[in-house]
């Protein structure tokens, strides 16, 4: 990894940074407004896991699930809109190899997901203070799951060649697969069917495992839940740079 | 060691054949166009050559450099300006080329960043959005961010489509500078009387083959033609009965 990597994941972090309000600020706000919602709705008459307040179980879950959203949409969204503008160009001229041009895309997915991860912790942790269990499984998680999403993001990003493509992928996989990954309740809550069919959702064990690392309790084991977001990350990026080395759709 | 060589060149995207086994050399240091009606195949070639596309067939070198097996040598010698007016919304004009000048692995570039400016008329515009630039400046920027690597081969596709007669006068004479000291230089362009004014030697690509490839002098004599415009007019007209 040399410049040309260090400078693409730069150019990466500025583009996001210059446009703040809507890659950081925004996300915060939304975030923060489900978390009034529900925690405030709910958390008087819910309780999860026998011990742990409504809004002790939320918090994580609406953490995560900002990052992976916001992991996604900063490669996917990058990717696409050079695309269509043309400005891609500069950087496949450029001699990069195909694991630059994809790390560079994901890492600064991982900052873009964890800065507004820690913004929205810090925030929400004004209202209900965090309890930490282990940061070792809260670091593991949120590098993971931003990684994991930065990955689809690439991969979505290569494959959309026009913003309704990208929409489709926004709105018919990363909406429903982030809804429906236990941010708001447990899995042990759903009908049998919704709960089998949340075990083929990897956001679930993303969140499930992230949770754990703050309240020490979670839905299914977090070593279950390290190996499926772990082999879905590298699944994922395996597929990702055998499209990009194929040329498809980037380099025709 | 030839500046361009290409070798079988073949190249299709589903029934239509763009390239039809296209050879060409073109030496160090010349001023070389390459022309074509539409839909010819000449952007396909140079997208192949500058790793924007991949050929189904041939070998295609830059400096030596055969553009997949040896990419990253190959695009350090290459500096492309596109045809469309493409640039990133985000960033200025100094950011744009500082960026550039990056992936080809240069840090502090900014000595000849600064001459390029001066010399394609942009100090003045160096911090400003790329949004807000004219065309014809956002062309200039186009050809600086092709130079910010000092590439010795420049590919040049129609980089005068639509751009004033003041810039063309600036972006040519820049373009002789830089032949002058020892750049090649592949032009294409629609602009017949420019690529005659400027370079020595002319390829022909008409659907997706080269039907023609010599000095300039050589083929208005061959074709009897006073000009370059007429030769290629008359060529087409032949190859295609």
């Amino acid at each position: 990894m040399g410049v040309g990597f260090t400078t693409l994941f730069g150019k990466e972090v500025l583009r996001f940074w210059k446009v703040s309000f809507q890659t950081l600020l925004a996300p915060l706000i939304s975030t923060l407004l489900y978390l009034v919602v529900f925690a405030q709705v709910l958390g008087q008459r819910v309780s999860v896991y026998p011990g742990v307040g409504y809004a002790a179980f939320l918090v994580p879950g609406l953490v995560m699930m900002a990052m992976l959203q916001n992991a996604f949409a900063n490669s996917s969204s990058s990717l696409v809109q050079s695309k269509v503008s043309g400005s891609l160009v500069f950087v496949l001229l450029a001699p990069l190899s195909e694991i630059e041009f994809f790390s560079a895309y994901v890492l600064a997915a991982m900052l873009r997901g964890l800065l507004v991860g820690s913004v929205v912790l810090v925030t929400a942790g004004f209202f209900f203070p965090p309890r930490i269990h282990s940061l070792l499984w809260i670091l593991v998680f949120c590098f993971l799951a931003t990684g994991l999403s930065g990955a689809l993001g690439v991969l979505a990003g290569v494959w959309a060649e026009k913003f309704d493509q990208m929409a489709a992928w926004q709105n018919f996989l990363i909406l429903p697969l982030t809804f429906l990954s236990g941010a708001f309740y447990s899995l042990h809550s759903l009908p049998p069917l919704w709960h089998f069919i949340s075990r083929f959702n990897p956001f679930f064990y993303a969140i499930d495992g992230f949770r754990y690392g703050f309240i020490g309790a979670s839905d299914v084991s977090p070593w279950e839940s390290l190996l499926i977001v772990g082999s879905t990350c590298l699944a994922l990026s395996w597929a990702t740079l055998a499209l990009l080395r194929s040329g498809w759709r980037v380099r025709p | 060691m030839p500046a361009v060589e290409i070798r079988a060149a073949q190249k299709s995207y589903g029934a239509l054949q763009a390239l039809r086994g296209v050879d060409l050399t073109i030496e160090q240091g010349e001023f070389f166009a390459l022309l074509g009606p539409n839909g010819a195949g000449k952007t396909t070639l140079i997208s192949i050559l500058a790793g924007l596309a991949r050929a189904d067939a041939g070998t295609l070198k830059v400096m030596g450099h055969e553009v997949v097996q040896d990419y990253r040598a190959a695009r350090r010698a290459l500096g492309v300006v596109p045809q469309e007016l493409v640039f990133d919304p985000f960033f200025s004009v100094r950011e744009t080329l500082r960026i550039q000048s990056g992936y080809f692995g240069l840090r502090h570039n900014d000595d000849w960043i600064d001459e390029i400016l001066e010399n394609l008329h942009l100090t003045d515009k160096a911090e400003v959005n790329m949004r807000t630039l004219s065309g014809g400046m956002k062309r200039r920027v186009l050809i600086g961010q092709a130079l910010v690597h000092r590439p010795p081969v420049i590919v040049l596709d129609e980089p005068t489509a639509g751009v004033d007669v003041e810039l063309r006068q600036t972006l040519w004479k820049f373009i002789r500078q830089l032949n002058g000291a020892g750049h090649t230089i592949l032009l294409t362009t629609h602009y017949l009387e420019e690529a005659e004014a400027l370079c020595q030697r002319v390829a022909v690509l008409h659907k997706g083959q080269l039907v023609a490839c010599e000095r300039i002098s050589d083929l208005l004599l061959g074709r009897q033609a006073a000009t370059l415009e007429e030769a290629f007019v008359g060529l087409i007209r032949d190859v295609e009965i």
